[in-house]
């Protein structure tokens, strides 16, 4: 029969010999392995110091775009909240007054905007869906929190700082 | 009648010294334990308290004190105290026997490091020793729960087949030795050689045999926690846990103690005798030696338990019965004809 794999081996069932009944000499050889990995690289990473990249492909928590005037580019169009698997998105749409322009760069903007982070599951749709460049996914992933309100992000988790302005923390 | 109090302070001091040294060594055994598990694994192990992680036994056994104590409400009360605190004690009990050096002479008073040289000092530990399975069959029997039952009923059968043996490479040497005293022991190999040279076959059995004496992997089928959820300790929680756990350690550093001793020379090292340096010195340095032998070993407990896995349960009973058993008879045949041909010629 040919095997499936080159990395195939057959199955020994002959009965045991002296020397594996005893099992002493098998294991000094399995001693003699482990003995070896004391000078082996160490692969712990040690995280709060230490972090592993992400791939450039990563998709971790959202953000919410401005332009380069520091204006909202979300219109609440609800887009990502169709495209939405997991229907983690809620948004409020609200319209722009007169003096406001210089906060959102159209007349729509989303008063509200939502996402449950305990259901999102980082797919990426709501990023492709987005005809306004508002939404993005980056490369960092939800803290711990002690009860599920704290997992619901609203638009100041999520939008990013404006232009001279400080981030919250 | 005269008391004489610097022998009764010299005890004193011996006791309590020997027992915070064995509470320590067990102490940063489970630090040992760790890091040599990482180190074998790849890994770092704990790094986080202290350098190098030195503090985390005292953070562990801090954790343990102040957590919630549960005591089953179907088990029996009593029972279940005296379980850990028999296996703590046992454990504590049989330091008293090992010498951990020669004599010291302090203002005219020579102090001899052992705590008692009792003339049957192998037979007192393993008396001692075999009391050490009565903790835990009564806190696997008290907590009231089957898999505890059935973890101690494994210790219990486990631990009797595997003293046969190991009181079979034992009556080996003590054929060759001639003497129950192990002070006794340790300075015959002061002059001669190492029993080890003598005996390879019989500290083998008596190494296996300790393992499983320790409930150590891979004889630890008595905590197997795949199947057993942890075993006899499965109801316990807070500090009595930390005694069982802590108990392990004990023996483990015990039964080190024990294998220096009767097979490596104890606190006697090479060229002990002609350094020609004072005899305090030798002495201190003496038990250096006991204590780098007895680290020698912990690793080596440690070393075969992140190497194999643990033993079916009927692998152990025919490793035990069908191979240690003969093996150890015959090394008592084969000494016994050595030691009759020794004497008649």
């Amino acid at each position: 029969m040919q095997a499936l794999t080159s990395r195939a081996r057959q199955v020994d069932r002959k009965p045991m010999t002296f020397i594996e009944k005893i099992y002493l000499w098998n294991i000094l050889k399995g001693m003699v392995i482990t003995f070896k990995h004391i000078w082996k690289r160490k692969e712990t990473v040690r995280y709060p110091e230490q972090k592993r990249p992400f791939s450039p492909v990563f998709r971790g928590l959202h953000i919410l775009n401005r332009d380069a005037e520091g204006r909202e580019n979300c219109t609440a169009c609800g887009l990502c909240a169709v495209a939405c698997p997991a229907e983690a998105i809620t948004m409020e749409a609200a319209e722009r007054k007169p003096g406001e322009e210089h906060l959102y760069r159209e007349e729509k903007y989303a008063a509200r905007y939502e996402i449950n982070m305990l259901r999102c599951i980082f797919c990426g749709f709501c990023e492709e869906a987005c005809p306004k460049d508002a939404i993005y996914l980056t490369e960092t992933f939800a803290p711990a929190n002690y009860n599920r309100e704290g997992f619901i992000y609203g638009k100041q988790d999520l939008l990013i700082p404006a232009p001279g302005e400080k981030k919250k923390a | 009648m005269n008391i004489d109090w610097f022998f009764i302070l010299e005890k004193i001091v011996l006791i309590s010294g020997v027992l915070v040294i064995s509470l320590v060594v067990a102490m940063y055994s489970t630090w040992g334990e760790r890091k040599v598990a990482s180190i074998i694994q790849d890994r770092i192990g704990p790094n986080r308290a202290g350098f190098m992680g030195l503090l985390q036994p005292l953070a562990d056994g801090g954790k343990l004190f102040f957590k919630e104590e549960i005591i089953p409400g179907s088990s029996n009360r009593f029972l279940f105290i005296l379980g850990p605190s028999l296996a703590m004690i046992v454990a504590c009990m049989t330091s008293a026997v090992i010498p951990w050096g020669d004599t010291l002479t302090i203002a005219g008073h020579s102090i001899s490091l052992q705590i008692a040289d009792i003339n049957i000092g192998i037979l007192y530990i393993f008396g001692v020793v075999s009391l050490g399975v009565y903790g835990i069959m009564l806190g696997g029997w008290a907590s009231n729960n089957k898999y505890s039952l059935l973890a101690s009923v494994r210790a219990a059968s486990q631990i009797i087949s595997y003293e046969l043996a190991m009181g079979l490479s034992l009556i080996a040497l003590l054929m060759m030795t001639g003497t129950l005293s192990i002070k006794e022991i340790v300075e015959q190999q002061r002059h001669g050689g190492w029993n080890v040279l003598y005996q390879p076959l019989g500290f083998v059995i008596f190494l296996v045999c300790s393992f499983a004496e320790c409930n150590r992997t891979p004889f630890d089928l008595s905590e197997a926690e795949s199947e057993l959820n942890g075993g006899y300790h499965l109801e316990y929680s807070s500090m009595k846990l930390g005694f069982y756990l802590f108990a392990e350690y004990i023996n483990m550093f015990i039964s080190s103690a024990l294998m220096s001793s009767l097979y490596f020379g104890g606190y006697s090292f090479p060229f002990m005798d002609s350094l020609g340096l004072a005899p305090n010195l030798v002495t201190i340095l003496g038990t250096a030696a006991l204590f780098i032998k007895i680290i020698c070993f912990l690793f080596f407990f440690m070393w075969v338990r992140w190497t194999i896995p643990r033993f079916r349960y009927d692998q152990l009973m025919r490793l035990g019965w069908n191979y240690m058993i003969p093996l150890a008879l015959a090394n008592m045949l084969v000494t016994g004809a050595i030691v009759l041909y020794r004497s008649t010629h």
